[in-house]
């Protein structure tokens, strides 16, 4: 009895005094993660705030806020920058690019988690090996071949581009979320009489909406921000995605922060607003993402 | 007698087409299946395959780009490239100074700042959101930030310079030879190294709690434990990345081409920057295939390492 209280006398002090350690170090912690966020933060506050400064008062005032906030920066920077038509198209590489993806994929990696036909292993081989085939690699004969094909500069010949660099990312995130889904469900709906096509619809799918979701996500978002490869393959200003058509138009007013930042800001709103409301399945979706290209 | 039996086991091709039974099988697992897979493959073989096995032929050949004048010249291309070509030989050293930069800086941030944020149970999900932030933003959106921030006049370094009262940081860090790389790569670093961090905050995430408090019943301390059980449970994942990255860091292209196109007087200039030059610019499609290729080839050098450590039993 006496020993017992003595352990646990002794246990209480010694948390007591490894809680005290605990909320101590933790203020380390603290100071040293929002040293960290400053470092992330500040220069994305800077931008927001010139975005909303004239011209003059950056030249004063380069780093602080704003004391009279401008929103007519937008406006021209708009104009100017041509985002009406460079926005549109990027929706158009996004929208069609991610459909694309994650039908073909979606089939793709259901035929390789379900059914595995002969030489399904050999075409997972396939798959890794080209994940790692660097885009400089082909980067030239795929520019002369596009040439010859005469898809070289036309919406479709992006998105075919799009479509193929994703291809082997979305079909390893999508089977790996389709082999854990269980068998007897879809022999169920056999027995009920539904076709291969239906228990794909009607089965398959509705379960693995997160896989869709998380692939849609990262897919978008990388052709998005995509630069290389639009750099490389449109060079009508009409066709231009708002990343190509942003770096062109950053050279040209270069000394406008005030308009670069407004600019700059319109590239990023969508995908803040995207971030914030889905910030778990982007940083979980992008992470495993990551891992597999 | 026979024919009873060769139509329950069907041996020939013959036979078995002949089976209603084995073909609906073979159409439901076979066929199908194979068209559900068809048009991605074509459309990967079309963009990646069919290209990738051209950049081979085409990196022998002294072809231009566009005339079609065409001559096979063998592994010239290679020749030229790794034992004459002066800019190659800068860019490949650009090259392993942006892969040291990369296997060493932002690890070093995501590793302290992982276990950092680990222990931390409130307030842990905003962290990590808004530390990730950078890493959502596209590469024009991030070097705009930076160009403008590193500006020699208004720029934060010299402002904060100004505000302190120091004097002499006036630095055209993006226009200066000595400077212009390591600028570049650190702008590029403060999009990337928050994705490293949540990869092995996640890992440090999913070591059981258990064998931190053994740690502590032992009596190790801070640095002990970080050693002996936070460093073996992420181990995997830090290895992996550091594969990835040394591959990536061979692949650098858009900071550096969004900032400084390779300048000034190639001191930023790295194989793939000059790649596209060669390609796009000078109309040198053979030599700019062949670069294609050595950058491919130290992709997969670097992947054999790897896969040659795994296979001495090294726990990759």
């Amino acid at each position: 009895m006496t020993a017992i209280g003595k352990v646990s006398l002794r246990d209480t002090v010694f948390q007591r005094g490894q809680s005290k350690e605990r909320s101590k170090l933790l203020v380390f912690n603290h100071a040293v993660l929002l040293l960290l966020t400053a470092f992330a933060v500040i220069p994305l506050a800077v931008l927001t705030f010139n975005s909303l400064k004239t011209e003059l008062e950056i030249g004063q005032n380069p780093l602080g806020p704003p004391k009279q906030i401008i929103i007519e920066n937008f406006a021209e920077a708009w104009d100017k920058g041509d985002f009406a038509t460079t926005m549109r198209n990027s929706v158009i590489y996004v929208v069609a690019t991610i459909t694309a993806e994650l039908i073909l994929g979606g089939l793709a990696a259901y035929a390789l988690a379900r059914k595995r036909p002969p030489g399904s292993d050999l075409l997972m081989l396939y798959f890794l090996v080209a994940s790692t085939i660097p885009v400089w690699m082909y980067i030239v004969p795929l520019f002369v071949q596009m040439r010859t094909m005469k898809m070289l500069g036309t919406f479709h010949g992006l998105i075919v581009i799009y479509i193929a660099g994703n291809a082997p990312l979305t079909i390893f995130l999508l089977r790996s979320y389709m082999i854990d889904l269980p068998r007897e469900l879809e022999d169920a709906a056999r027995v009920d009489g539904a076709n291969e096509f239906q228990v794909l619809t009607r089965i398959v799918l509705p379960l693995t909406k997160p896989g869709f979701l998380t692939v849609g996500l990262v897919v978008g978002l990388g052709v998005w921000n995509e630069y290389t490869l639009a750099l490389t393959f449109v060079h009508d200003p009409n066709r231009f995605p708002v990343t190509t058509s942003f770096a062109k138009f950053v050279d040209r007013f270069d000394t406008n922060w005030a308009l670069t930042s407004a600019g700059a800001i319109i590239i990023l709103f969508p995908v803040m607003v995207l971030f914030l409301a889905l910030q778990r399945q982007f940083i979980e979706g992008l992470a495993e993402g990551g891992i597999k290209t | 007698m026979m024919a009873v039996l060769t139509q329950k086991n069907p041996t020939t091709i013959f036979e078995k087409l002949n089976d209603e039974t084995w073909r609906r099988k073979f159409v439901r697992n076979v066929v199908i299946p194979w068209i559900f897979i068809a048009p991605l493959l074509i459309v990967h073989i079309f963009v990646v395959a069919i290209p990738a096995v051209q950049g081979v032929y085409m990196s022998m050949t002294d072809w231009g780009g566009i005339n079609p004048n065409v001559n096979f010249i063998g592994l010239e291309n290679y020749h030229e490239l790794l034992f004459e070509d002066q800019a190659f030989a800068k860019s490949l050293r650009n090259n392993i100074i942006w892969m040291l930069f990369f296997l060493t800086v932002p690890f070093i941030m995501a590793l302290f700042c992982a276990t950092q944020l680990a222990q931390i149970k409130r307030g842990g999900m905003l962290y990590r959101s808004i530390l990730f932030i950078p890493y959502v933003l596209a590469s024009v959106v991030t070097t705009t930030i930076w160009k403008n921030l590193l500006n020699p006049k208004q720029g934060i370094v010299a402002a904060s310079a100004n505000l302190l009262g120091i004097e002499g940081f006036e630095v055209a860090f993006l226009g200066r030879t000595d400077t212009a790389l390591m600028s570049i790569a650190f702008i590029d670093n403060w999009h990337f190294w928050g994705f490293l961090m949540i990869l092995f905050l996640a890992a440090m995430q999913a070591i059981p709690p258990v064998l931190y408090d053994a740690a502590k019943i032992d009596g190790a301390n801070r640095w002990q434990e970080f050693r002996h059980v936070t460093l073996p449970g992420i181990r995997p994942i830090v290895l992996f990345m550091f594969m990835m990255v040394a591959i990536w860091s061979f692949l650098a292209f858009d900071y550096i081409w969004l900032i400084t196109q390779g300048g000034p007087g190639g001191a930023s200039e790295v194989i793939a920057t000059q790649l596209y030059k060669n390609a796009f610019q000078r109309f040198e499609a053979g030599y700019a295939a062949a670069q294609g290729v050595v950058i491919s080839i130290f992709a997969g050098f670097i992947i054999l390492i790897f896969v040659t450590l795994r296979r001495r039993g090294w726990d990759i």
